[in-house]
């Protein structure tokens, strides 16, 4: 299991074929289930140019780790991984990713979707949009579902 | 020993400040006090004391850092 948070562009595929391959769990899981948060150009106004993610960066390590645990305590997970970046985003880069393996499918499919709704909801980051026309604050998330 | 407050966002952009310490508080809700100079308390604050979610009303300890924030948007 690992979270963590990145103020550099991430390459979600990558990240989550090294963390396949660096855990060792070949022959063990049947079943790898994604999510990549990517960023738009437009949310509830058109045109966003560029993001800026702030987080609390003690809270957020210590709320994803403990994430990763209430999902390996509530699913078979034979592993998990989250990264979120921080810092200035363009539209077309991910912003969160995350992957669960499990021997079956349900297992890393519901951990998967919960693992991402827990996130949007409670891990404490915050974005902020910029148009040609200036900044604002999102001011909060929609649901999911 | 002190009490750490933190803001966080648009909280932070408003009040001007990200950090003051306070010689003391009782709760969270008496640091917001402290800190802000009783500004009135926005409807969807979230509170957090070490790193943990809290509510205005948890007690405060010496040596406690105490985060006010707004709703989170990440992911």
């Amino acid at each position: 299991m690992s979270s963590w948070v990145s103020e550099q562009c991430i390459e979600p595929w990558e990240i989550i074929a090294e963390q396949q391959r660096d855990q060792d769990i070949a022959g063990q899981f049947g079943a790898t289930a994604s999510f990549v948060g990517t960023m738009r150009d437009f949310s509830d106004r058109p045109d966003i140019t560029k993001m800026l993610l702030e987080h609390y960066p003690a809270m957020t390590a210590r709320y994803l780790q403990k994430l990763e645990d209430k999902a390996k305590d509530q699913w078979p997970l034979l592993d998990c991984l989250i990264v979120h970046r921080v810092g200035e985003v363009l539209p077309g880069d991910a912003i969160v990713v995350i992957a669960c393996w499990s021997a079956h499918r349900r297992a890393a499919l519901d951990a998967c979707d919960w693992l991402i709704e827990e996130l949007k909801y409670k891990a404490p980051f915050w974005k902020k949009e910029f148009t040609e026309q200036g900044q604002h604050w999102v001011s909060g998330n929609t649901d999911g579902h | 020993m002190s009490i750490q407050v933190k803001f966080f966002a648009s909280l932070r952009e408003k009040l001007g400040q990200s950090n003051i310490e306070l010689a003391a508080a009782s709760t969270a809700l008496d640091a917001w006090n402290q800190a802000t100079q009783n500004k009135p308390v926005p409807d969807n604050l979230l509170v957090a004391i070490n790193l943990d979610y809290a509510k205005l009303d948890t007690p405060v300890q010496d040596g406690d850092e105490v985060a006010f924030f707004p709703p989170v948007t990440g992911g």
